[in-house]
């Protein structure tokens, strides 16, 4: 009963093939390919670039925050997009949260505060459902971590709005997207070329705010990923030194046997 | 050991120091180790890792279906190098698994669990299937998509028992849904069964350094000059090896640290909307495989055993006929390096598993149904026919003389 190495090393090749097999067609329409970009934030040294990500929360201000909240979120985390304390407060002041009790037990309606969290548009799920032709519109705090694909996605997703291809039915207030797993999205079209006039002057087609809101949501999904490739950095290069010490040490202690 | 009169005082009373000095620095080690049997230490370094982020992120966590989620999601923004330690956390649990894994391969090539070894693999056994159930309700506490409805198919499995599974299933759940109480119950199961496992992992030295360490001879050392001292030998080898393995593993902290992960779970938990695909975390993929392999059982049309009960004795027993190996392998001759056959089975046996793992990420319909019972089917076989035969029927090759005559090629001893 002897087995030849080549019977194991056909075995495991064919592991690999097996792999590179591609899903069914249906599971291919139901799971879009999405296109890999490159973003200021990839990569070991990326960062978040600050103007598109004041950009993007223009573009979220205005277009998306009618419907969608940013509910993980306090208006003095916009401090990191590099506002100051009077942009934010200014911010936040737009809105208005209930507090209380006060003195004599009654809930009062105030400005929001810079330590209060964003908002949300909906008072609940329900009211949300209710404004919105039975679909719930996600809350966008970590939209980018919450897809596969992330920021790819988010931003295939905002680009990939069409005309629905022949022979396609959609169901009343449903929306044809290229890059949605079933291609039927509830959520109209959010973003039209102008929708938004920015304040540097760039000009707001599709893709720049597409762009900027994902850079933004990027940022509100992981807002510690600078500081955290930054510790990274100094991390690594100081376990590379270490580690070379480590094994010098090492060689030089079982020298001693050979 | 130091003559200090402080040290020889307490060690009069306790003698802790001539413990240490006799388990960790005298402790006569196998010169011949490769960097294979690094793996244990490191596991040991992770799972103290584990506990210390573990012990300081269950100060900020708030265990409670409304506040779960949220509560994570403040370590990870408010909390000071809150994301430092979750990260820390979450995939630490990955590289316990990897770190365990080559380990118990390692155990497997290299014919660990042999006599006198036994009871030392039957410990490792039980740290496996407790890590399993601790890194399972770890995985429920965020409280996300996937915790939630992991949670759902991991306890349902119980309900596969007959007559008293539904009665079971409520019972752990504290409900007749997953709700409050089976979060704070895992809460409080998941912060001790570390300890359970650091307890395990104490009788697991126990018993190594009773029966002492394998080597990849597998012979048995016959004297001195075949063993050298634990330390400084292995405590700088071991070091070295926890070098390349932190580079590794805060590699994927700092820079890809859902790398594991799902993102269905930063979606917050909604017993309403069930995901299309609910699959483990990548160390369950193997078992998870095994778990839906099966079909129902007939016997002239009556089903004897649901899909659901074969499957869940099946993924148990996946595990549990570990603790049979040493007696299912009676060849006397532990290393594969002396046991052609064996050692090729080995490297299918291997590869039966990682086909198993590709099977659990991918849905249970056509072309993955069948290739998850030829797995699951070589699994077993493997285990209970094969191990066996080859152990009647391969002829070994000749073991040599002892580990200096092999290690050192006639040289003189070393200045040992």
């Amino acid at each position: 009963m002897r087995v030849t190495p080549t019977l194991v090393s056909g075995l495991i090749a064919g592991l690999f093939l097996l792999s590179s097999v591609t899903p069914s067609p249906a599971a291919a329409a139901e799971m879009p390919e999405i296109e890999k970009r490159d973003w200021s934030f990839d990569g070991i040294f990326g960062s978040f670039d600050r103007t598109a990500q004041q950009r993007g929360y223009q573009v979220y201000n205005e277009l998306c925050s009618g419907c969608h909240g940013l509910r993980l979120l306090t208006y003095r985390n916009l401090a990191a997009l590099g506002y100051d304390e009077d942009d934010i407060k200014a911010f936040a002041a737009e809105y208005e949260v209930t507090d209380g009790p006060d003195e004599e037990g009654e809930m009062y309606q105030r400005e929001a505060l810079p330590s209060d969290h964003f908002v949300s548009p909906f008072a609940n799920t329900n009211a949300a459902r209710a404004a919105n032709n039975g679909a719930l519109p996600p809350d966008l705090s970590l939209i980018v971590k919450a897809r596969k694909n992330g920021a790819d996605y988010i931003y295939a997703l905002l680009t990939g709005y069409g005309d629905t291809p022949d022979g396609r039915e959609l169901p009343d207030g449903m929306y044809y997207n290229a890059a949605f797993p079933g291609h039927q999205i509830a959520m109209p079209q959010p973003l039209d070329d102008d929708a938004v006039e920015y304040a540097d002057g760039t000009p707001a087609t599709v893709n720049q705010m597409a762009s900027d809101l994902t850079t933004f949501l990027a940022w509100t999904a992981s807002p510690e990923m600078e500081a955290r490739k930054l510790l990274g950095l100094k991390v690594m290069l100081f376990l590379l030194v270490f580690t070379a010490m480590l094994a010098a040490i090492k060689r030089k202690v079982w020298s001693r046997l050979h | 050991m130091s003559t200090h009169p402080v040290v020889k005082w307490i060690d009069e009373r306790l003698p802790v120091f001539t413990f240490l000095n006799h388990e960790l620095r005298d402790y006569p080690t196998p010169r011949n180790l490769n960097y294979w049997w690094n793996f244990g230490s490191i596991a040991g370094i992770v799972l103290v890792v584990l506990i210390g982020t573990g012990v300081m992120l269950a100060m900020q966590y708030t265990p409670h279906v409304n506040y779960a989620f949220d509560s994570v999601e403040r370590i990870m923004r408010d909390v000071n190098y809150g994301w430092l330690l979750r990260y820390l956390h979450s995939n630490g649990v990955s590289m316990f698994f990897i770190a365990v894994y080559i380990h118990l391969f390692r155990g497997l090539y290299f014919g660990s669990y042999k006599s006198p070894r036994e009871i030392l693999w039957a410990m490792g056994v039980i740290i496996l299937l407790l890590m399993m159930a601790t890194a399972f309700m770890g995985y429920v506490l965020p409280w996300g998509q996937m915790s939630f409805w992991g949670a759902t198919v991991i306890t349902n499995l119980f309900s596969a028992i007959p007559l008293v599974g539904e009665e079971i299933v409520n019972w752990l759940w504290g409900g007749y849904s997953i709700g409050n109480p089976t979060l704070t119950r895992f809460y409080a199961l998941h912060y001790l069964f570390p300890f359970l496992i650091f307890a395990v992992v104490f009788l697991h030295l126990v018993a190594l350094h009773t029966v002492k360490s394998n080597n990849p001879l597998g012979i048995d050392a016959t004297g001195p000059q075949d063993t050298i001292p634990f330390h400084p030998y292995y405590t700088a080898k071991d070091f070295f090896g926890f070098g390349v393995f932190f580079l590794v593993y805060l590699g994927f902290v700092f820079y890809a640290p859902d790398f594991f992960g799902e993102p269905d779970n930063y979606i917050p938990a909604n017993p309403l909307a069930t995901p299309p695909h609910i699959v483990p975390e990548w160390y369950f993929l193997p078992f998870y495989a095994i778990l839906r392999a099966v079909p129902d059982i007939e016997v002239f049309g009556f089903v004897l055993i649901t899909a659901k009960l074969a499957g869940v004795i099946l993924m148990f027993g996946s595990i549990l006929i570990l603790f049979f190996l040493p007696w299912l392998d009676f060849s006397k001759v532990r290393s594969s390096r002396f046991r052609p056959i064996f050692k090729q089975f080995f490297w299918i046996f291997f590869a039966d598993c990682l086909l198993l793992g590709w099977v659990g990420a991918n849905p249970p319909e056509g072309f993955f149904v069948i290739l998850g019972r030829i797995g699951t089917a070589f699994y077993f076989a493997y285990f209970i026919v094969i191990i066996p035969l080859i152990a009647y029927f391969e002829k070994p090759r000749p073991l040599p003389e002892s580990i200096s005559a092999e290690v050192l090629g006639g040289k003189e001893g070393g200045k040992s």
